[in-house]
């Protein structure tokens, strides 16, 4: 509601002759603020002393590296997936970095930017072992819980269609509650993004009584978001997902990257500023990739840590390793 | 030289001064022109700055996606509705839900409220401290406290649709619901429903002529034995001549859930039971507000009447004390419909939840979709009040008579 009297009452910037950068607005307010969810193990989530973590949050905390050089000068917001767009279209959030699924009609009429993928994924479905289901075809007449909000209700909808299946949906404002509605069996199956089926799993109380049916059934490339008119804080952010992309294709981690700084091949120079002035061609400083680096690692050691090997959730990179080495993950080199 | 007694100034003139200058007189009324011209500004800039904010971010605006099509299913629709229909359809399908739960919440709400109301005063040691304690406790809890506990309970009591409890086998109670027969009509269905609506103005007239009877020859007319033969009679009359009015069609077990049959899911019967008792707790303390209101020779003179103590209340302190139980009876009929939007909470696909949730969402017009939604809250609150209003106006009327 106060989001909307924003949208509606913020007059100044536009009847005003010069929008007002984004890249100004944060870097004179000394803090990124940045939309994540409420609460999703490996995306965006607090821990016990309120630190949050996860893959999203790492975006905001590369953002926040590289426009203010300090990857904890960040005011998180979490919103719910009903909530989200309409906050950053009233500009309470510079960024949006929660799990959202790209669209066309998310990247038009609700006037927002996908900058990139950080995670590409697909819908998908948990129910309990007891049941004996093995495919989501055998769930004809099945009750579904569901997040309200979300591309996962209609694509529930077009998957039963498709299949000639009759359903139940009972929608929630909140993941939380929609799988403790699940866990009581008031639902029969609980459907999300794979990896957020995945990362709910560990809330329940016998994780391993669940299991995720092997159908995926649309593609879910998860993204940060800005708003329409702002070319420039497009071009950070967009490129902030991309340096963590080429960091690791080129070999640069968290650990070597003071080390590789020093290499004179071109490309290296080029991505570290030693080179040219890439950096200041976005609005930041050239050493940019390093701030970016050093605060949260290269985009492997972001999965690594968040969802994959080394963290509980332990997904496997499966679509999301780089191209080179078989994966979606392709970012358009630094020059 | 006559003197002619002063004219009387013009009384439509004098209206008007009144109503836009007040005492002030004619700059009274300059100041009211300014006040409305800078009201009338206000809202123009908002709206402007509105559109050209929205048009500078590219995002959609007006109301055209009304028309496209919403592509997500409802739980309960109380009319026909498929993922196929448009956004306006869901809109109906919501506020069609946001009435069925606040019309059912404000029944229930209202008896129980009089009844624990009149019980806190009740001579009745226990009867007077549980009512007591009931207003104590519910009251004092936070109504989506209070939801989600009933939605918990709610669930928690019932059992998986496998081992569902069975009404003599044509309803079904689990965890998806309460599913009943749903009745299909035949060619006896519309003389069945003259039939009843007859007998129902048989027996209001019945009743009018038992009052008249009453009041003004002295006379008292039993007549609900005519009433309850009316009543009965006539439908089954009806089915004898032209037969069953509607079969109806059996809910059966189909892998997960019942198909077939009509259903009331978890969800609404959570959502009354938290909206009615919490709201009931505010009203039996209106009730017990009015029932004090009413002086206490009224209860004594109606004793000496040789009146019981329940004839007592219902024939001479229940009518007087309803003139002060009214207004805020209204408020809390108001904010049940209000606190109807809190359905989102568990998934009762309710206004908000369907309307200014999933569609908000997925169309991303926030501005158009809440508007709407606030509008309609607005018309159906409005709505409320006049019909307490003109209730009131009555009960007034009666009395002053």
């Amino acid at each position: 509601m106060f989001a909307i009297a924003t949208l509606v009452a913020g007059s100044a910037s536009a009847q005003a002759p010069k929008p007002t950068s984004t890249l100004e607005v944060v870097k004179s307010r000394g803090m990124l603020s940045c939309g994540v969810s409420q609460g999703l193990p490996g995306f965006s989530t607090p821990d016990d002393k309120g630190n949050w973590t996860g893959i999203d949050v790492d975006i905001c905390r590369a953002i926040a590296a590289a426009v203010l050089n300090d990857p904890a000068k960040i005011r998180f917001v979490p919103l719910s997936a009903k909530d989200r767009f309409t906050s950053l279209q009233s500009s309470d959030i510079d960024v949006l970095s929660r799990n959202t699924t790209w669209t066309l009609s998310r990247d038009t009429s609700v006037g927002l930017n996908f900058t990139g993928i950080t995670y590409y994924d697909g819908q998908g479905f948990m129910i309990a072992k007891a049941k004996n289901v093995n495919s989501a075809l055998e769930l004809s007449n099945a009750t579904v819980c569901v997040q309200t909000g979300t591309t996962n209700e209609q694509n529930v909808a077009d998957y039963f269609k498709a299949n000639k299946m009759k359903y139940e949906i009972v929608a929630f404002s909140s993941a939380d509650e929609a799988l403790k509605t699940y866990e009581s069996g008031r639902c029969d199956v609980f459907t999300s993004d794979v990896s957020q089926i995945v990362a709910e799993r560990t809330k329940l109380a016998q994780p391993d009584a669940h299991v995720i049916l092997p159908e995926v059934i649309s593609k879910e490339p998860l993204g940060p978001l800005v708003r329409h008119g702002d070319d420039q804080w497009f071009d950070i952010v967009k490129w902030t997902l991309f340096a963590m992309l080429n960091a690791e294709e080129l070999g640069i981690t968290q650990k070597n990257v003071d080390e590789m700084a020093k290499s004179d091949k071109p490309e290296l120079k080029r991505v570290f500023g030693t080179d040219g002035n890439l950096g200041e061609q976005l609005g930041l400083t050239k050493d940019w990739v390093i701030r970016i680096v050093k605060a949260v690692g290269n985009y492997g050691e972001t999965f690594d840590r968040n969802v994959g090997a080394n963290s509980k959730l332990k997904i496997p990179r499966g679509w999301n390793k780089l191209y080179t080495q078989g994966g979606l993950q392709y970012a358009p080199p630094i020059r | 030289m006559a003197i002619d007694a002063r004219k009387p100034p013009p009384q439509f003139a004098a209206r008007m001064k009144r109503v836009l200058g007040g005492r002030s007189g004619l700059s009274g009324v300059a100041m009211q022109i300014l006040f409305a011209a800078t009201l009338i500004w206000v809202g123009y800039e908002i709206v402007a700055n509105a559109r050209a904010n929205l048009e500078a971010q590219r995002i959609a605006s007006g109301f055209g996606f009304l028309n496209n099509t919403a592509g997500f299913g409802v739980s309960q629709s109380l009319i026909p509705y498929a993922e196929n229909n448009s956004y306006l359809r869901v809109f109906f399908v919501g506020l069609l839900n946001t009435l069925a739960v606040s019309v059912v919440g404000i029944f229930f709400a209202t008896v129980i409220g009089f009844f624990i109301g009149l019980g806190r005063m009740s001579p009745n040691w226990l009867v007077a401290r549980l009512c007591g304690a009931y207003v104590e406790i519910i009251r004092n809890l936070p109504l989506l406290f209070q939801l989600l506990f009933w939605y918990i309970a709610v669930l928690a009591a019932l059992p998986a649709p496998r081992q569902s409890f069975s009404f003599f086998g044509v309803a079904f109670l689990s965890n998806r619901g309460l599913v009943v027969p749903t009745p299909i009509p035949l060619d006896g269905f519309g003389p069945f429903l003259i039939a009843v609506l007859v007998a129902i103005i048989a027996a209001f007239g019945l009743r009018i002529y038992a009052r008249r009877a009453l009041f003004e020859r002295g006379k008292l007319v039993t007549i609900w034995p005519y009433v309850l033969a009316v009543l009965i009679g006539l439908p089954v009359l009806s089915m004898l001549a032209f037969g069953m009015p509607a079969t109806s069609e059996l809910p059966v077990l189909r892998g997960f859930n019942f198909s077939g049959g009509s259903r009331v899911v978890p969800e609404f019967v959570a959502l009354v039971l938290a909206l009615s008792t919490y709201t009931a707790a505010f009203i039996a303390e209106i009730v017990r507000a009015g029932v004090t209101s009413v002086h206490k020779g009224q209860v004594e003179a109606g004793g000496s009447l040789g009146l019981t103590r329940g004839q007592t209340l219902r024939l001479i302190v229940v009518p007087q004390a309803l003139r002060v139980i009214l207004p805020p009876l209204t408020n809390q009929y108001l904010n049940l419909t209000k606190n109807s939007s809190l359905a989102v909470a568990i998934g009762y696909p309710d206004l908000f939840s369907v309307f200014a949730g999933t569609a908000l969402s997925q169309t991303g017009q926030a501005i158009e979709i809440i508007a709407m939604t606030m509008g309609v809250y607005l018309l159906i609150s409005l709505v409320t009040s006049a019909i307490m209003n003109f209730y009131g106006w009555r009960i007034g009327r009666s009395m002053n008579a």
